[in-house]
């Protein structure tokens, strides 16, 4: 899993490059578990190159959304292949986070 | 057909288990989306049997065979770790997870709800996972 940055004043982005599984997803964890994370307003994640997620990947997501709800920092999903986005539906994830098709909408959000 | 594989109970394998279970599925013409939930499916359980069966104990090993059918797709896994109990299972509530910063434990819930059918044999100091999805 290789983990891009994109930071502007208000919006973190981090492009996920790769596969998140019970190995992968610890790079991640670690990543989101930075306090200066919560300095910023808005966490967007871009998808477009995630080609595998395990539960231990959406457990890293579900572990931190309400670290991020409380500090007032929106999660917000994007890019996501739909064999991807199938996973979070399986579980009903899709409905608990926020998921939008492209990066201008998850701008918007 | 039957395909085998053996394992060391490393983390690492993971992607080695996906890699064979995707070129098993290759020859299938699978849709993308069914092939992942396969693929997700296995990874779930040989996380599980890896991590929490064996402890993470690269002394130790998986045995894993895949059976494709015209119509279904058979897995069992193999090992002498401690055997999983799915009747002290209990499936997550996804809020009490989030609202409780919770890691773990959503994955036999995607396994229970992408197989057709899930059991748990043990026979002496042998378990054997058994799974198995109709395929159109």
């Amino acid at each position: 899993m290789k983990i891009a940055h994109h930071a502007t004043d208000d919006t973190l982005t981090l492009s996920l490059d790769g596969e998140l599984d019970a190995s992968s997803s610890v790079s991640l964890d670690t990543e989101l578990t930075k306090p200066e994370v919560l300095n910023y307003r808005k966490v967007m994640i871009d998808c477009q190159r995630l080609n595998y997620i395990s539960s231990a990947g959406l457990g890293v997501f579900i572990s931190h959304l309400q670290r991020f709800q409380d500090a007032g920092v929106k999660l917000v999903f994007f890019n996501m292949q739909d064999k991807v986005h199938n996973v979070f539906e399986i579980l009903g994830l899709d409905s608990l986070m926020t998921i939008v098709p492209t990066q201008q909408e998850a701008t918007a959000v | 057909m039957k395909h085998t594989i053996r394992v060391s109970c490393s983390r690492s394998n993971l992607k080695t288990v996906r890699d064979f279970v995707a070129g098993v599925l290759q020859q299938h013409q699978l849709s993308d989306i069914l092939q992942n939930q396969i693929i997700l499916a296995v990874d779930e359980i040989v996380a599980n049997l890896i991590i929490h069966s064996n402890h993470e104990d690269e002394n130790k090993h998986l045995d894993i065979r895949i059976e494709m059918e015209p119509h279904e797709f058979r897995f069992e896994a193999e090992d002498d770790g401690q055997s999983f109990s799915p009747a002290e299972y209990r499936d997550p509530d996804l809020q009490e997870h989030i609202r409780t910063g919770k890691k773990g434990g959503v994955g036999i819930a995607l396994v229970n709800r992408i197989m057709d059918h899930v059991e748990y044999t043990t026979i002496g100091t042998r378990n054997f996972c058994r799974l198995s999805k109709r395929l159109p």
